[in-house]
Parts: C-alpha cells; sequence; structure tokens
C-alpha cells in the first residue's frame, strides 16, 4: 500500500459545528448496562497469568511454539518470520502518527495459568467466564444467545433460533469454542488455531500463510514469528454453516500484545458468515494488537466476515489505548466465490487496517463495508484493496468514516485490475461526516487499472453535521445527543444493514457510545 | 397563549452583530390565527428561529411566552414538547433516516418529556395513513429518508404531515405557500385548518394574500424593520396585495 501515494486525495478539515454536551437515553442505558461511563468494557480482569520473558528474540519464538507443543515445522515457520522481521521496517506511509514503539518493552505471551488445561467450559476458571458474561459473551451453551437487548425479538423473527457460537480467545490463548459438537456434526471445524495444529495439521500447513505470506509487511511478518491464538474454521464442501460463528478476543494483561492468527476456509459451494468482537481494558500504556486474518473461498463458496471492533481508544488526552495494526486479506481461489468484509471501528487509539480481497477466480466477487468511527484523539487509517485478476470479477466498496473531537479518519483504498481480469467492475463509495471543528477527514483512493474494458466508478463526500440538520431534529423534540445519533445511524444506515442481525443492534448502541460527548 | 413582549434580538456576533427584531410585541390568543406578513428583510424568518430556539440569534431583550411559559429559556427540544412546532420555509434533508422513523422517534421524545406513554407501533401506523391520506402524499414516501429527493411542493407537504402527527399546541407557518402550486396550496390549507381548535393558536408567515384566501387569519400583522407597524383584519392583507408595503410603512414613519 506504499504506492497511496496521495493520487487525488481530498482532504476536508471541518469548519465550526457549535453544539453541546447532553447525554441521550438510549446511550445512558447502553453505557448503564455495562456499568461503566464511557467505555464500558474497560475493566480488568484479576486472575493468575503465565508470561513469556518480556521482550522479543529467537527464545521468545521458541517458548510461544513449546507452550503451544508446536510441530518442528511451525517452529520453523515461526522462526524463519522472525529472522526476516529483524529486516524489515515498519512502515510509516499511514496517516497517523505515534510515539516509536519499543518491541523489546511488550509480553509476547500471557496465558491464565493452567489454561492449557482446559478440557471443558467446566474447568475455565469464574473470573473469566465472569469476565465474557460481563461484555455480553456467555461461554455456556445454554446460555448462548448473545446478550443484546432487543437482538433476540428482532432476530426471531427472521430465524427461529439464533444462535452464535463463539471461541474466547483471552490475551494469548483460546479459553472456549462453544458449539463445537454440533458444528462437527455438519462437517464444519470449529476451534482455535493451536488446536487446530494438532488436530487437523494438513490442513493448517496447506492453507497457512498462503492468503498473507509470512513476507507480507512489517506487522504480518512480527505475527508469523509470534502469533498467539486465533481461529480456525473449515467448512466442507457443500455445506452452509448451520449457525453464526464468532471469536470474541479480550485483551487483558499489562504491558502485553496480543497476536492473533484466524485462518477460514470455505471449500467448494460453502457458505459460512463469521464475526469477531474485540475488547481491552482502560490502561495507562498502549497496548499492542497486530492480527493476521486469512480467508480462502474456493469454487462457489461465500465467506461473510464482519468485525465491531471496541478496543480501548485511550482517554481524552490520547494517553493509553490499543495500537491495531491489522492484515486481513479473503482470496477469492475458486470460480463464482464470494467475500465480503463488513467492519465496525469505534475503538483503538490507532487503527490501520485494510481488509482486502484477491479476485482470483473468474465471476469472483469481493465487497467492503466499513463503519470507522474517530472521537477524541484517535486515529484510523483505514479501507481496503480489490485485486482484480479474475474475469469478470465484480468488487464493491462503502465507506462511512465519522470523525468527532480531534480525531483523524484517513480511508485509503486500493482498486487494481490486472491484465487478464476482462470486464471487471468496480464501484466505490466513500463518504465522510465530519463533527465538531477539529477533527480531519481524509480520502486517498488508487487506482491501477490495465484493462481499456474495466468500469470503474467512485464517489466521495464530505459532509459536515450540519447546524441546519441538527436545529431540524431538535425542533421536532428530540434533544440533542439523540438527534446526533439518529443523525449519524442515517449517515451510516446502508452499511449497518450488512451486518448479521444480532450484531446490527450493538453496533448501533456502540455507535452512540463512541460518540457520546463527541458534539461538546 | 402566544405572547411577546418588546422582542429585540440580534443575529452575527461583535462588530458584526445586526438587530432584526427591533422591539416586536404580539399576542395570539388561544384558538386564534394570526398572519404576519411584511417585505424582504422585515425580519419574518428571524422571528420564527427566535422563538424555536434556533442557535446564531441572541435575543437582547423582552420576553416571549407560551401559556406563560418562558420560550426563551428552553432547549429547542423542550419548546416542541412543550407544543411550538414550525413548518420550515427551507425543509432539511435527512440522509438514512426513513420519515416514519423520525416522525415516530419525534413524537415519543415529545411524549417522555411530558411524562406520558409512548405510542405503540400499530396506533402510530393508523394515525399515519390516515393523514397521508388527507394530504395526498404516497404512503411509500414515507418510507423514504426525510426530504431526501423530494420535490419541493412534497417538502412543504411533509412538513404538514409531521405537523398533523405531532399535533402541536401553537404552530407558526413559516412561507409554507412558497413553492406551492395551486392544488398542493389547498390540500395543505386543508390539513392546516383541520388543526384549527380553540386549544390551538398559529402564527402564518407569508409574503402573499393568496395563502390567506385559505387560511383564514383572525388578525393580520404587518412586520417592518424588526417591529409590528399595523394591525388589522383580513382586509388588510387585501390592501397590502393591491397597494404593495409602501403605503403602510409611510403611515407607520
Amino acid at each position: 500500500m506504499d504506492c497511496c501515494g496521495g493520487i487525488d486525495e481530498h482532504d476536508e478539515e471541518c469548519a465550526d459545528v457549535k453544539v453541546k454536551p447532553g447525554i441521550d437515553a438510549g446511550t445512558v442505558e447502553a453505557a448503564k448496562r455495562l456499568e461503566s461511563e464511557n467505555y464500558s468494557a474497560g475493566f480488568i480482569t484479576d486472575i493468575e497469568m503465565e508470561f513469556a520473558p518480556k521482550g522479543l528474540n529467537e527464545d521468545t519464538v521458541r517458548f510461544i511454539s513449546a507452550k503451544k507443543g508446536e510441530p518442528e515445522w511451525l517452529l520453523a515457520y515461526r522462526l524463519d518470520a522472525y529472522r526476516r522481521w529483524l529486516t524489515l521496517e515498519e512502515p510509516t506511509w499511514a496517516r497517523v502518527n505515534y510515539p516509536k514503539i519499543d518491541y523489546q518493552a511488550y509480553y509476547y505471551y500471557a496465558a491464565p495459568k493452567d489454561a492449557a488445561k482446559y478440557k471443558s467450559i467446566d474447568e475455565v476458571p469464574q473470573e473469566i467466564l465472569d469476565t465474557y458474561a460481563k461484555l455480553g459473551i456467555p461461554l455456556r451453551e445454554a446460555e448462548v444467545l448473545l446478550g443484546v437487548e432487543g437482538a433476540a425479538e428482532t432476530a426471531a423473527t427472521a430465524r427461529e433460533k439464533p444462535r452464535v457460537a463463539v471461541d474466547a480467545v483471552f490475551d494469548s490463548v483460546s479459553v472456549a469454542t462453544t458449539f463445537r459438537e454440533e458444528l462437527k456434526k455438519a462437517g464444519v471445524i470449529f476451534m482455535s488455531i493451536s488446536e487446530a495444529v494438532h488436530e487437523y495439521p494438513e490442513l493448517v500447513k496447506k492453507y497457512l500463510g498462503t492468503v498473507v505470506p509470512a513476507s507480507d509487511n512489517f506487522f504480518a511478518t512480527l505475527n508469523a514469528a509470534v502469533f498467539s491464538d486465533g481461529t480456525f474454521v473449515y467448512v466442507p464442501k457443500g455445506v452452509r454453516c448451520p449457525m453464526e460463528l464468532s471469536t470474541y478476543f479480550r485483551m487483558n494483561a499489562e504491558s502485553t500484545g496480543q497476536f492473533e492468527r484466524t485462518l477460514i476456509i470455505a471449500d467448494e459451494g460453502a457458505y459460512v458468515s463469521y464475526l469477531e468482537g474485540c475488547t481491552a481494558p482502560m490502561r495507562d500504556e498502549n497496548q499492542l494488537h497486530a492480527a493476521v486474518v486469512e480467508l480462502v473461498a474456493l469454487d462457489d463458496a461465500e465467506i461473510k466476515y464482519s468485525t465491531v471492533q471496541n478496543w480501548w481508544p485511550g482517554d481524552e488526552d490520547g494517553k493509553g489505548g490499543i495500537y491495531n495494526f491489522v492484515t486481513k486479506r479473503g482470496d477469492c481461489r475458486g470460480a463464482r466465490s464470494k467475500i465480503s468484509w463488513t467492519q465496525v471501528e469505534t475503538g483503538s487509539a490507532i487503527t490501520w487496517k485494510y481488509p482486502s480481497c484477491i479476485l482470483r477466480g473468474d465471476d469472483s466477487v469481493g465487497e467492503f463495508y466499513s463503519i470507522a468511527v474517530t472521537n477524541g484523539r484517535q486515529q484510523a487509517d483505514t479501507g481496503t484493496k480489490m485485486i482484480h485478476l479474475g474475469k469478470r470479477t465484480k468488487s464493491r466498496i462503502i465507506s462511512k468514516g465519522i470523525s468527532a473531537g480531534k480525531s483523524d479518519n484517513t480511508y485509503r483504498g486500493l482498486v487494481s485490475i490486472h491484465k487478464k481480469a476482462e470486464g471487471a467492475r468496480n464501484f466505490t463509495q466513500c463518504d465522510s461526516l465530519l463533527i465538531g471543528s477539529r477533527c480531519g477527514a481524509h480520502t486517498v483512493p488508487y487506482i491501477e487499472n490495465r484493462r481499456a474494458d474495466a468500469q470503474l466508478e467512485h464517489e466521495a463526500t464530505t459532509t459536515k453535521l450540519s447546524e441546519d440538520q441538527l436545529f431540524y431534529v431538535r425542533q421536532r423534540g428530540i434533544g440533542e445527543e439523540q438527534a446526533v445519533a439518529l443523525l449519524v445511524n442515517g449517515f451510516v444506515r446502508d452499511v449497518l444493514q450488512e451486518l448479521p442481525m444480532e450484531f446490527a443492534v450493538e453496533a448501533q448502541k456502540l455507535l452512540e457510545v463512541s460518540l457520546e460527548g463527541s458534539v461538546g | 397563549m402566544l405572547k411577546i413582549e418588546n422582542l429585540t434580538a440580534t443575529v452575527g456576533e461583535g462588530e458584526d452583530a445586526k438587530t432584526i427584531l427591533n422591539g416586536l410585541s404580539l399576542a395570539v390568543p388561544a384558538g386564534e390565527v394570526h398572519a404576519i406578513m411584511g417585505p424582504n428583510g422585515a425580519g419574518k424568518s428571524t422571528l420564527s428561529y427566535v422563538l424555536t430556539g434556533r442557535e446564531g440569534y441572541a435575543v437582547t431583550g423582552g420576553t416571549a411566552t407560551l401559556d406563560g411559559a418562558d420560550l426563551l429559556s428552553m432547549e429547542p427540544e423542550a419548546r416542541a414538547a412543550k407544543g411550538m412546532f414550525l413548518s420550515f420555509q427551507y425543509p432539511v434533508e435527512i440522509p438514512g433516516v426513513p420519515v416514519m422513523t423520525f416522525v415516530r422517534t419525534a413524537m415519543n421524545a415529545q411524549r417522555k418529556a411530558r411524562g406520558e406513554a409512548e405510542i405503540s407501533a400499530p396506533d402510530f401506523i393508523k394515525k399515519s395513513r390516515e393523514i397521508a391520506k388527507v394530504l395526498s402524499l404516497d404512503p411509500e414516501m414515507l418510507k423514504r429518508p426525510v426530504n431526501v429527493g423530494f420535490s419541493g411542493g412534497e417538502k412543504k407537504r411533509l412538513e404538514i404531515y409531521q405537523m398533523m402527527m405531532l399535533e402541536p399546541r401553537f404552530m407558526v407557518l413559516d412561507e409554507t405557500d412558497s413553492g406551492l402550486d395551486i392544488d398542493a396550496l389547498r390540500t395543505v390549507a386543508e390539513g392546516v385548518n383541520a388543526l384549527r381548535a380553540p386549544s390551538r393558536g398559529m402564527l402564518v408567515i407569508t409574503h402573499y394574500q393568496r395563502l390567506l384566501d385559505y387560511i383564514k387569519p383572525d388578525k393580520v400583522h404587518v412586520l417592518a424593520k424588526g417591529r409590528i407597524i399595523k394591525t388589522g383584519g383580513p382586509e388588510l392583507a387585501h390592501r397590502l396585495e393591491a397597494e404593495g408595503y409602501d403605503g403602510v410603512l409611510a403611515e407607520a414613519v
């Protein structure tokens, strides 16, 4: 992505919009529900942890690999990545500013003591179960029905029993995976990647690193060396996964980096919808999160991947918060395959993330729907890459950036049409909404086209939450905070509709909470 | 009901501040409809914004009360809950928010502020259907985002739809006739007239006599230079239509 040097760059700083603080009822409820003022997931779980020695060297890599009892080939893969990483420079092309990261100041492995021994949910310590319950993610299957108010009702009309299988990752390890047996009956493999390495080594070996190679970029290479845990999904030929799958990532331990690795494979004609959620406690120092997600869709397969990212964004003055450097890529390897990314990004101090699609198979389809909200001092540089290789490949990008406070929000996207991509098509729409007078929104679209017959459409708008709109809504009797929430929800509506119903409600509430006080 | 006494207001800040309302006094008793007419720049729209609490206008003197309550000290949403409604001269587009969602949110917010129960979905839909019929609004239009892609006439009719849904105690109609053809004007007037009631008051701001053929005012006021310079019956509107404002303005000096 270093190529995005600013072709067709639009920059907008917002003019003055004067609004006063106040609190909307829905917001209050949402926050109260989780017993905190603003960042409701900011609590710390007190549990005995086991760490790798602080810092990063070959021994750290060997320690992690040994902890997981990994086979030789995987250790070699990690060490190779580590050695390569030492030769790489941290990228600086993104529109984000942060102090230099001291990679020796982090722990690269942190796990609840005895975590390796959890055989069943009954052995998972109560503190951890409580943590997830508090976040609305019950891990006992009987209780599983995501604790989202109102979601049950609406979803119930859509499907009979909305159930979501969860893989819960606590710092560096997966502590529980629900509905495994039931999924297994359908032939779906859903487990932590550490387990998959042992139980399905051929599958892991066949696909790991084939979409995001260990050499891909600085952060992906780091991840390849020290990846801790994440989710492995394999949906066999012709199977439609019977329930939503999800992973809930929780960073708890202090000064810890989380390096999750997720690998999802949809075999021919398979379908799976997967969602990840992320939270972390409020801590003063910055925590590092560098994940790699790889998706592979074979002929006629479809993967829908949704993210609700709510990492701790840091306080008002920009102290603390998560550095989120993520490489997510989907490979539409088969003909007529489809990969769809939907993301709601409200957290993190720094977001550096470009979920992408390689449209290799003929007639394959890639989609990217994004809502990125920045408030306070948050900085987000996010977007997508659509690489058209196959014939008649189609991609669609809809990005909604909302900036408030003193934050900066950048959309950066690449649409690349290669020589053989006969009749390729892309539609891109980037809308930015500015709230307040001290935030920034930037759009950096980049297009490479080697085909005369490609159809490319690009639309970009930047709007300010206008005084006219606010007054109009308030004149009808709607209070200020609720008015902002209503206007913002209107702005992001077409993307929210792409989320699975259970999560759309949650995402909507998250938006309200994220923007609370943004109009002060 | 609505009582305005010696109201002065400025727009702009510091040295740029400009006095727009300059000692305006006006009283609209419950059950009456008053018209305000006046030349461009007289302060007609400013009056409607000051009464409903738009930012950017500073009240520098005088009072405005609705049923004895001090309007000027309230937030715009509190004034709405108290029963103030403004039919905008230029209705605003709200992308992504369907009309029905918007109006129901507004209605429930007002009810909540007044300590009343929320309206049920079936009751709301029933009421909406009835009112859409009166105003000849396509029900499909009510599922679309507020004012987005609506014609000028549709926007005005949607203002009246909102007014009929929310059943305010006091209505300010700011140039509701502009942009309406004669058929639309008649439809809109029917809606407005349906809301006339002994407990309600209305202030109709207009440039032309035409609207007053359909919404018959009890009194007509002429607003010029920031205050009411003349008050009369409906015949005053006809005189203004025939002679223009010059005569009345000359008399006032």
